[in-house]
């Protein structure tokens, strides 16, 4: 693995089936009267958020916290960020107090691999403006293999594999249905479901697509009625109001009645195919209550996968040898 | 580093694949010499444990795991009702952890009823320089309260490093360092034996 997690697109096939089997493991310990591993002590995370961000944040610091490194919370608001300090003034900052991770959140695309360039720890990507949030497609990945049973199984494989080896997304149809302009949800979650062999449909009015999506390795419809039915997986994105400086679509109700997953639509679905949304939801927009709270949503269970996976990427990153040796 | 060469380590054969048999290595232990040292060790535990009533057999991963769960069904057989075994991960509490590449996990499982009040039986391959024994002390305290801890190994090599002592032993194998001892299990490897044979020229460590 890399030393840096930036883009999904750094993680190979094996790289992201290992965070998904380490994952695995790790999210026994949650089960667990004592919810803590020794083993990143002494090792400092510091959490640094420049945009807002709660269910992130928190599931970074639940996970450091469980593998028993110290966290630094360091968010622009009430920082020398607010009385102008620039980005790589703040980075030698962490760099002078020893952070040995740093888990950045930037409303610039592309800051993350800037920070890369100055520090000496690991920088993990926690959402970079409209381009990537390589963590959340990890929990993803993670949610839809463990809902289709493709995790690993108890007991040793048959071929001498070892216990918790679980497979990857081969032949799963993954259907994104919504704001994909402004997402770095989606890009992530293309560029891994796709390693990881699923097929992938992203769904949304003209407007709300990138420029280059003929580029990306998914195939694109803007009709969510007929991929319904084909879809093993939907995944729900809000629409980012705070990012649109445009008029995307006439309104709001009428993106609701063509792109929002209602009962009704819910229920052209396959029989054990699941509904996700990364959150935080728009209830009435994207997505109906009674989806969001119904047995085929995963939006809950999504939040606890997060720090069992934040745990793992923690533990490849760090846990072993500097990488540079 | 001496112990880095141990064949104690699960990280040695941390994913669980099969080892390559070295060339120039011997065998010391065949199948059935193996299987009458589970055996003893059985009886062992047995008269230890005045019958093995609260006993739960953890194995250290690869290979601690199926001799946990032969000595299992070796209890089960002379006394006649279920023990409970499991398996007992060591990787996130080892204290070299830094030293190499970050490595994969092993899978930790506890029987339902747990490990408190109970005698834990830790058990493992190789016992050698007995860190992986203080990483699995570590890793039983976040698990629960045990009554007793005890540790079954099938070869005991010497060189500790730390001041530890198995209470069932396979076979006691005098080694030197510059030695490996490699143990195969039908489960894992497709046979069973204990190899010994000479660390480096071309025989070094599996992976």
């Amino acid at each position: 693995m890399n030393r840096h997690l930036i883009s999904a697109a750094d993680l190979s096939r094996d790289d992201a089936l290992l965070v998904l089997d380490t994952a695995d493991e790790l999210a026994r310990i949650s089960d667990r009267p004592i919810k803590k591993l020794p083993t990143l002590r002494g090792r400092t995370v510091v959490n640094l958020f420049f945009e807002d961000s709660t269910r992130t944040r928190i599931s970074f610091e639940a996970a450091a916290k469980r593998l028993s490194a110290d966290v630094i919370n360091f968010s622009a608001k009430g920082s020398s960020v607010a009385k102008g300090e620039s980005l790589k003034d703040t980075a030698l900052t962490l760099e002078a107090m020893g952070a040995d991770a740093v888990v950045i959140r930037h409303n610039a695309s592309g800051a993350p691999h800037r920070l890369a360039e100055w520090v000496r720890g690991s920088v993990i990507n926690a959402g970079d403006g409209a381009h990537e949030h390589p963590t959340q497609a990890l929990l993803d990945a993670f949610t839809i293999r463990r809902r289709f049973g493709r995790s690993g199984g108890s007991g040793t494989g048959p071929h001498g594999a070892g216990p918790g080896r679980g497979g990857a997304l081969d032949g799963l149809r993954v259907t994104i249905v919504g704001d994909i302009l402004h997402s770095r949800v989606a890009r992530s979650n293309v560029l891994l479901l796709h390693t990881l062999g699923a097929e992938v449909l992203l769904i949304a009015p003209p407007t709300l697509l990138p420029v280059a999506v003929d580029a990306w390795p998914c195939s694109v419809g803007y009709d969510l009625d007929a991929a319904l039915p084909k879809s093993d997986v939907v995944m729900m994105l809000r629409l980012q109001q705070e990012r649109m400086n445009a008029a995307f679509f006439p309104s709001v109700r009428e993106y609701s009645r063509r792109y929002g997953l209602d009962s009704a639509r819910m229920a052209q679905l396959p029989e054990r195919a699941i509904v996700m949304h990364p959150g935080p939801m728009n209830r009435g927009v994207e997505i109906a209550a009674g989806v969001a709270d119904s047995p085929r949503s995963t939006v809950v269970e999504q939040v606890a996968n997060g720090v069992s996976v934040r745990m793992a990427v923690l533990y490849l990153l760090l846990g072993g040898a500097e990488a540079d040796q | 580093m001496g112990h880095a060469q141990s064949a104690d380590e699960p990280g040695a054969a941390g994913d669980g694949t099969a080892r390559p048999v070295p060339g120039d290595s011997k065998t010391v232990l065949e199948q059935a010499e193996i299987g009458r040292a589970l055996t003893r060790i059985t009886h062992e535990i047995i008269e230890r444990t005045r019958g093995a009533q609260q006993v739960v057999l953890l194995g250290i991963p690869t290979r601690g795991v199926p001799l946990a769960g032969r000595l299992a069904a070796g209890l089960q057989r002379v006394e006649g009702h279920h023990i409970p075994h499991g398996s007992l991960d060591i990787t996130m509490y080892r204290d070299d952890l830094r030293l190499r590449p970050a490595r994969t996990l092993g899978r930790t499982q506890v029987p339902p009823d747990g490990i408190d009040g109970k005698i834990v039986v830790l058990v493992d391959d190789v016992l050698y320089s007995g860190r992986t024994v203080r990483a699995a002390l570590d890793a039983l305290n976040d698990l629960g309260r045990p009554r007793a801890v005890q540790l079954a190994v099938l070869v005991d090599r010497g060189h500790r490093e730390l001041p530890i002592r198995p209470d069932y032993v396979g076979k006691n194998l005098p080694t030197s360092q510059h030695e490996f001892v490699r143990v195969l299990l039908t489960e894992v490897d497709g046979q069973d034996a204990v190899l010994l044979g000479v660390a480096g020229g071309g025989a070094g460590r599996a992976q």
